[in-house]
């Protein structure tokens, strides 16, 4: 059971996560996770105002139920799958995060500083969130894609748009974790 | 009957993400304070793996599942959609810690805060489907 438990190890993982490309290739799709993001948009209706989601999300629907699976996948493994081990992060991160204020993983996927749901009694941890996701949306959209389409699907097809997309994310991100970061917390 | 495929990797997926820490906050800091080895690896190895199915799939052309010839269409090209949609996705990929996989992975989970990353993320695409036409691509 410790095999289950306890973190896989990085060549396992990114073995699998390829698998599950090739799986939705096999199927006859491919693997995109931000573009259910563009059918949640659509579902609603808002097509008859807005020409982008004026499409046929329904032909999307398959991409909808990987996420539920998802979902579910997700729950079993957290609740079903964990141990303290988890989530054995560099004890110099620790420190690091600890010098922000910001919790210790202790097997925690997610640091209750920022996703505990006394979160939602704090007006600043909730415009972070809430604009956080924002970028992800709409840079997602923008770019034609996140990890899933452009830094796995794209970079093992050799896309060089997918490259420029992949350097893109690594920007943004090094500039928010090292320069904005320090000063939100 | 034909979406059970579908709900069965997704599981899958939602497993291998969570159990390789790729859902966690904590793992994607440490990722962009080059402090670990982990998420890198994780990449670099289902790049790898992909190339390598992608180039067999591509040389001994295989069907897929109905048996037709499995083709995967080429990105557009392009240059500032990749460079300023990537920069900001990556900003909120590093302040939040979650891609739109795990966005949906970590609600499934029950971190009820999370409902908020996707709240925003909803919004984000619904405005760069507004502003699409006035930006440059």
């Amino acid at each position: 059971m410790n095999l289950l438990t306890h973190t896989w190890h990085w060549s396992v993982a990114g073995f699998l996560i390829a698998v599950v490309m090739l799986l939705l290739n096999y199927f006859g799709k491919v693997f995109g996770m931000s573009s259910n993001l563009r059918s949640l948009c659509a579902m609603t209706g808002v097509g008859k105002k807005v020409p982008f989601f004026d499409w046929d999300w329904k032909s999307q629907r398959w991409n909808l139920v990987v996420v539920v699976g998802a979902m579910i996948g997700g729950y079993v493994a957290v609740h079903f799958l964990s141990d303290v081990s988890n989530v054995n992060i560099n004890p110099k991160t620790i420190q690091q995060l600890s010098a922000m204020g910001i919790d210790a993983p202790n097997g925690k996927l997610l640091p209750d500083t920022l996703f505990g749901n006394q979160i939602f009694e704090s007006p600043k941890m909730i415009v972070i969130l809430l604009i956080g996701g924002l970028l992800i949306g709409f840079g997602s959209r923008y770019a034609g894609g996140c990890t899933s389409g452009h830094a796995i699907a794209g970079m093992s097809n050799l896309q060089l748009p997918s490259l420029k997309a992949v350097i893109g994310f690594f920007i943004g991100g090094l500039i928010m974790s090292h320069y904005i970061l320090p000063l939100l917390f | 009957m034909n979406f059970i495929k579908y709900l069965l990797v997704g599981f899958f997926f939602g497993i291998v993400l969570t159990k390789a820490e790729a859902v966690s906050w904590y793992r994607i800091y440490e990722m962009f304070q080059f402090q670990s080895f982990h998420m890198y690896g994780i990449i670099m190895t289902a790049i790898a793996t992909g190339l390598i199915g992608l180039q067999i799939i591509k040389r001994k052309k295989l069907k897929d599942i109905d048996g037709k010839p499995i083709y995967i269409q080429d990105k557009e090209k392009g240059n500032a959609r990749y460079w300023i949609g990537g920069i900001l996705f990556g900003l909120g990929w590093a302040m939040v810690g979650a891609c739109p996989g795990p966005i949906f992975i970590l609600l499934g989970s029950g971190f009820l805060s999370v409902v908020l990353i996707l709240f925003g993320a909803i919004l984000g695409t619904f405005l760069y489907g507004v502003f699409k036409d006035r930006l440059p691509h």
